[in-house]
Formats: C-alpha cells, structure tokens, sequence
C-alpha cells in the first residue's frame, strides 16, 4: 500500500513536470493520452469490471464532445462549465440505453452497441439537425486562454486541467471500484444468478455502471473536443469505439492502471505505424494489435502484474 | 404501387445478400460462439480477388469459382493460423483479434488496390427481366443466393462430412469421443463461411460498387438479420436477411429517407433484442443455476 | 502383455491433483469395474485414458503407448468412451447420433448392419430414431450413449456411470445387454460405477478407488466378500 502510494506521488510529479520539458506538441499529445485514460476507464468499468461489452462507446465520447462545442459555440458557455453538463448528459443517455439493454447478454449488447456506434455519425450529419450540429462539416471551437496571471501557455494549461480533471475522475473511480458497487459490478460479471441471489439488484448496478461509464467517456469526449478545438461527425465514427476497445484490451481488462496502458497504446501506436508504413498504416496496427493479444492476452497491466509477482516471489526466495 | 412493388423486390435481392453473410456469420457462431466481425472484410477482399482474375482475362464464371475456391482456402488459414493460437484467450482478446483482422485486409486492400471505387460487373444481362420491376441482376442475385443456400443444406443434412461439421459445432468433446478431428473442423466450417461470403460479395459488388469500404454497411445489416432470425439458427439467419433487405429498402424510400437507413438497423436490432432477445427462430437457452 | 494397462497415472485439473499414482490393467474380453465414491477419480481416470486430459505416467493399449495422443487417434484405434453426462449430441437425430458413432469406420455396409443390430438390443432408440435426442428420457440418452459407442465396433468400451440417473430395473435389463455385447462380440469394458452392488454383478474383475489411489484390487467375487467394501459401498 505504502509502495503504491509513493509510485503515485513520484508519477504525479513528473507529470506536472513534463509540460515544461516537452514541446507544446507533445503536450498537446500528452494531454491527449489523459483524456483517453478517461474514457479507457468508463470503458473498463463497463466491461472490465461489469462484464458488459460495448462496441459503441465512442458514441457517447462524441455526445460530450458535441455537448462542449455546442454549449461554447452557439451558447458562450465557458469550457469549464460545459464539462458537467457533458457528464450528466452521458450519464442520463447512458442509463437509458443501459436500461432496455439490461435483457441483453454478451454478444447481442455488443451488437446493440455496434449499431449505436455506427448510426450516431449519420444522425450527426442528419440535415434536419444541422443547424445545431453543424452538420458534416462540424463545428470549431476556440482554445481556452489560462486564468489570469498564470505564466503558463494555453497547451500547458490545457494539460493542467486535463490532469486536475483526470486525477479527480480517477480517484473517484478507485472509491466507487472497492465500495460496495465495485463489489457488486463484479459479483454480476462473475456469477449474476448468484449475485442476484445475494440481494444485489442486478438491474440498477448494471443500468448504473453503464450510465457512470457514459459519463466518464462523455467528459473525456467534452475534454478532448476543448483540447483538439473541433468537433465533426467523421472523427466519431465506429473506428473510434473500436479503438476504445482495444485500448482497455490492450491495456488491461479490469483494471484501473490498464486505463493508462491503453490510453499511451492508442495515441502512439499508430503514429508508429504510420511511420512504419504510410500507404496501410492500419495494418501495421492491426498487426500490433494481434501481437499483443498473442504475447498479453490479460493486456499490459497483466503482465505488470506477472512480472512483479515474479519479482517479489524471486526477491523472497533468496 | 408500382414503387412499392419495386422496392420489395429489389429488397430481396439485397435481402438475399444479408442472408448469405448472415448465415456465414450464424455457422462461424455455431462453431465458435464467436462472431466474426471479420466477415465483410474477408468477402470484400475476395471480390477484389475475383476483380483482378476479369481484369487478367479470365470468363467471368470461371472467376467466380475460382474466387470461391480462394475464398474458403482464405477461410481456413486464418482459421488454422489467425484464430487457432488464441482459442483459449479470454473472448474479449478474441473480439480484438478479429478486429485486427478486420483492420488489416480493410488497409491491405486499400493499399493494393487504392480506394477509387470501381465498377464490378454482372453477369447477368443488362435487360430487365421481369419489366419494370426487377433488373436482371437482382433476379440473377436472388437465384445465386437460393442456389448456394441449397447446396449448403444439403451438405449439412445429407453428408457424412456435413453431419461430423453439425457435430463438431455442436459438441465438440463428443466429437473428438467419436473420432471427429474438431480442429480442422472449425478450419472447414471458417473455410464455407468465407466461400460464402465471397459469393455475397461478388453479387453486391455490382450493386454498391467495389471499393474498400462496401461492406461495413452490409456487415450490418447481416448481423440485424442474424439476430433478429436468432443467432443459433441458419434458417432464422436466411429469413432475416431478407425481411431485412426489405425493410431497408421500403423504409428507406417511403418513410425515413435514406440518410438514416442505418439507424434503421439500430432501431430494429435494439427493438428485436428487447422484444425477443433470442430472435424470432433462435432457441430461448434456459440457464441451469 | 495386458490388453489395457495403465501404469502410475497422475492427473489435475488446474492446480487440483485427482490421479496421484493409479494403476491397473485388464485382460482382452473381460469387464472390469473401477468403484469408488464420488470424486473418487473414477470419470478422472477414465477421461485420461482417452487423452481428455493431461496426464503423468503411462497408459499401454495392446501393448502400444497411448497416453499424450489426441483423443480422435485414440478413438481410431478401437476405444470407445460412453463420458460422463452421457454427450449426447442433443440438436441431432437419435439416428445421426448413432451414425456419428461409426464416423471413423470405411465399412458401409457392416455400419448398417450394425444399425439394425442395434435397434434390435434397443427397439425404443428404433421408435425415436428421427425424433431430436435431447427429448429423449435420462434412460433412453443412457441406452444412446452406449449405442454409439458400440457403433464404433470397439475393442474396447469405456462406460461412465451407465447406470446414472436409471430405475433400478433398467439398469438390470442394461446391464444384462452389456453382459450379452460382452460373451457374444467380444467387446472388452471397463465400467466406471457409483452402484458398487450392481457393478459386481456385471464385472470380472474390480478396483476400488480412494481420492486418486487404488486402495483395493481383485476379482470382483473377492470384493464382494471384502469387509470394508461391503459396509462402504455395499450397505450391509
């Protein structure tokens, strides 16, 4: 416990260091690799620790994303402030589709999720709803400016906020993952007749998770739209869920540093692949992505996990 | 009228393509419990291949066996060396290889064949057959379909081969009991899934053009139809494709446009599951406590 | 040289040990029973002289190492294993069952024969032969379950738990076809068993089995006769 607690302190301190050594590039990348742990981590909730598989999450990351760029373009809300609201759109938006998809099990909610992940960009660009949304050709946002006399430049306080909202949204995570609900989530996913048995109200904690899972992507989604100043319906498409999932796969079903593992997967990976190759850099992902499936089938945080226990039985044997 | 009519059938020709991919998708899930997300993609690069066969000279039924042949020996590699080393991962890590799959002959074959659509011929006459009401081709489509769709009954009811395949999908430790080589009966039953998907393939292509990206939105529908007919049940997965193409077709003309005709797909997927979650021919599994 | 010898078996599922160290053998054209109560190792042993699961040591059949060969080559030479839970192929015919028995043979014309001659140990598997065998009775799927393996036209016949699930005079009628395959075709078995009485019965030859060990061995008058065996398993 004590050793977590020190890795994480020596974590945050590098983090806060970083936007000072990097560029605002790498920055800006960084603070991508944030806001996709977020969404990683509503992701994992849902199917990590729930057992519920969604292949239509990027879905709710283009709701929050649409509910900022909306709120700050057409409204003049501040970004700050739409960040709630993208939370609690998700969450109500998740709940409801977590309630008629409580009757579904496994492979028929991933293809209900499918079909949420596919339909949303064509409602995006549904010409009826353009003036609100922009239609194909979306809508762009300014970047936000740092309070005042902060010494900072806008990525670096970008990255700031990104890293306070981050931190937050973890730590809450964490509370909600070892109480009772996390307890529940995963007596549900391992053995839902028994939990059922047991007094758990399978329906609310699944309807629940679904809904806090939305509303962790949908900020991540609000986050991302403030970071990258644009929103349009093309950046949201069924590719985006699919890269979400295979980030939590990747990084580690069920768990909580998984989130992170995944996140740095899917902001760097492909641009190494598109350095290896230009002409099919998916491939080349592709081709990643069935190496680590073949090499880690628990995902990174797994094989950390491994090798650590290794580590320490070695260290106890001697 | 006459619209209406036109729509119909021209949704059965389509519908006939969802049925093909459908019950490619149900017999890889009988198999495997698995669904191969990849399936579109393999048909389309089959067709791709059938492409390149005309363009080098070839009759175009020759070509169109000779990519089924293909197809089903594309089926079995990936089966043997895609899909077999990770048989016991967890589901989800299978899910992500079958992406990756998906990802890699999606990016493959747009790297070979750039992604400038191109046409894909029929080789059905130009003129109409039935009038006004269906072209040559849809009709051609139709009968192609019912034709492969009879042959694969037959193959699994009247063969030896076809049975120890129902086996092996069903149980396999009792096939290995009575002697059944399960593996490369998977490797079999992945090798017709694919044969048929290049068939599918090859009779949409006319239709929607060859072009990298052709088969994302008939995935789709294939996979509504194999859940709205029951995932379990290739003859549910058959009658769901076309009451699918059907749908799509008269709903997209007369009621909500075409621009939201996969949110069609949605609605009826998420309706079907929630009224009958094990579609309308699927077994309703009763789980033992 | 022993038709079927199984020499040190350890077996686990997991991290669990079941086997730990069992051997036996059986002479050709006998019926030998393995006794023990439940989780025993009985279904363990049986299962790991078909290759179903990993194992130590060395299982001999006709004198040939089988153990570490796949199931479906072990099945090709001439051992047929009625499992545990029966495995019945439920979505098939009781027919396509039956068939299914024989995948392996070439002999067309002799699988027919050995059709009719099934039917005719068995008229009710004749009755239901198109009907869907997961609608068959416990007893019926019992009766199926060996079928197909005789359908194999096996050397060897390995039976779990036959008389699972069966009314006691079932079982007396099943036993008696066994006894009849048995002196009439030659067909060697080894029978698993949970009832002891009726087990000695049938069988030359017994093992008792204790968590994964053979605590007792001989012919089966001698088991019959043995103290400890008759106040635990037989009741008396």
């Amino acid at each position: 416990m004590k050793r977590n607690l020190l890795l994480i302190i020596v974590l945050l301190v590098v983090a806060s260091a970083l936007p000072f050594v990097l560029s605002n590039y790498r920055t800006f990348q960084a603070t991508l690799v944030m806001v996709y742990a977020i969404a990683l981590l509503g992701l994992n909730m849902l199917t990590g620790y729930n057992g519920q598989i969604s292949l239509g999450h990027g879905a709710f990351y283009a709701i929050g994303a649409y509910c900022t760029a909306i709120l700050m373009d057409r409204f003049g809300v501040p970004y700050w402030a739409t960040l709630p609201v993208a939370g609690a759109v998700c969450l109500a938006a998740g709940f409801l589709f977590g309630l008629p998809a409580l009757r579904l099990e496994g492979l028929y909610l991933a293809l209900a999720t499918f079909a949420l992940g596919v339909s949303l960009p064509q409602l995006l660009k549904y010409h009826h709803l353009e003036k609100v949304t922009g239609g194909v050709q979306g809508i762009v946002i300014a970047k936000p400016e740092p309070p005042l006399g902060l010494p900072l430049n806008p990525d670096q306080w970008l990255y700031f906020f990104t890293l306070a909202v981050a931190l937050a949204m973890f730590a809450l995570a964490w509370n909600l993952l070892r109480g009772r609900i996390g307890r529940a989530m995963v007596a549900i996913r391992d053995q839902h007749i028994a939990a059922e048995a047991m007094g758990v109200n399978n329906a609310l904690v699944k309807s629940l998770t679904f809904g806090v899972s939305a509303m962790y992507t949908g900020v991540a989604g609000a986050l991302g739209a403030i970071a990258i100043q644009f929103v349009a319906p093309d950046s949201f498409n069924i590719f985006l869920s699919i890269v979400f999932l295979v980030g939590i796969v990747i990084g580690g079903l069920g768990s909580i540093s998984g989130a992170i593992y995944g996140a740095l997967f899917i902001q760097f990976v492909p641009n190494i692949a598109d350095e290896i190759s230009k002409a099919a850099p998916w491939a080349i992902f592709g081709v990643f992505m069935i190496g680590f499936v073949y090499l880690m089938p628990t995902g990174v945080a797994g094989a950390v996990r491994m090798a650590l226990a290794r580590l320490s039985r070695n260290a106890e044997n001697r | 009228m006459d619209a209406f009519l036109h729509q119909v059938l021209a949704g059965l020709a389509t519908g006939g393509i969802y049925a093909s991919l459908a019950l490619a998708l149900v017999m890889i899930y009988q198999a495997t419990h698995l669904v191969n997300f990849a399936q579109g993609e393999m048909a389309m690069f089959t067709t791709y291949l059938a492409w390149s066969l005309l363009n080098a000279g070839l009759p175009y039924w020759l070509a169109f066996f000779l990519t089924v042949l293909l197809g089903f020996v594309l089926g079995v590699l990936i089966e043997r060396v895609v899909i077999r080393p990770v048989e016991n991962a967890p589901v989800l890590a299978v899910v992500v290889v079958f992406i990756a799959l998906l990802v890699i002959l999606n990016s493959v074959t747009g790297w070979i064949y750039t992604y400038t659509i191109k046409p894909f011929p029929s080789p059905f006459p130009k003129e109409p057959l039935f009038g006004k009401y269906m072209s040559s081709h849809e009709a051609g489509a139709i009968g192609v379909t019912l034709v492969v769709l009879l042959l694969l009954y037959a193959f699994f009811r009247f063969t030896p081969l076809g049975l120890a395949l129902r086996a092996a999908a069903q149980n396999p430790e009792s096939a290995r009991l009575v002697g059944i080589r399960v593996g490369w009966m998977l490797a079999l039953g992945w090798g017709l899934a694919a044969a048929i998907g290049a068939v599918a393939g090859m009779m949409v292509a006319p239709i929607v053009y060859l072009d990298p990206n052709m088969m994302g939105g008939v995935l789709l529908y294939a996979f509504a139809a194999a859940l709205v007919g029951g995932i379990d049940s290739p003859m549910g997965a058959v009658i769901g494709g076309f009451l699918v193409g059907v749908l799509e077709n008269v709903l997209g003309a007369f009621v909500i446009g075409n621009e939201l005709k996969l949110a069609v797909a949605l609605v009826l997927i998420i309706g079907v599951l929630v009224v009958k979650p094990s579609g309308f021919f699927g077994k309703v599994h009763v789980t033992r406590v | 040289m022993a038709f079927l010898e199984a020499a040190a078996l350890h077996a686990s599922y997991g991290q669990t040990q079941v086997l730990h160290g069992i051997s036996f053998a059986m002479e050709e054209g006998t019926i030998t029973t393995l006794l023990g109560a439940n989780g025993a190792g009985k279904t363990t042993t049986l299962r790991a002289l078909c290759g179903m699961v990993r194992t130590e040591g060395e299982v001999r059949f006709g004198g040939v190492r089988i153990d570490g060969r796949a199931t479906e080559d072990i099945v090709r030479l001439g051992i047929a294993h009625a499992p545990d839970g029966r495995g019945t192929f439920v979505n098939l015919s009781t027919e396509e069952n039956l068939r299914l028995g024989a995948y392996v043979r070439r002999d067309r014309d002799l699988v027919e024969q050995d059709l009719e001659r099934i039917y005719g140990y068995f008229p009710r598997l004749r009755e239901r032969r198109e009907q869907q065998a997961g609608t068959l009775s416990g007893g019926e799927q019992q009766m199926l379950a060996v079928s197909r393996a005789l359908m194999l036209r096996p050397k060897l016949m390995l039976l779990d738990e036959p008389s699972f699930g069966l009314a006691p005079l079932l079982v007396r009628e099943l036993f008696a076809i066994l006894r009849a395959i048995n002196q009439r075709e030659q067909v060697s078995m080894l029978l698993v068993e949970q009832n002891a009485a009726m087990a000695l019965d049938l069988a030359d030859h017994a093992y008792l089995i204790e968590t994964g060990r053979v605590v007792l061995a001989g012919s089966s008058t001698e088991l019959k006769k043995n103290d400890a065996v008759r106040r635990s398993y037989l009741g008396y």
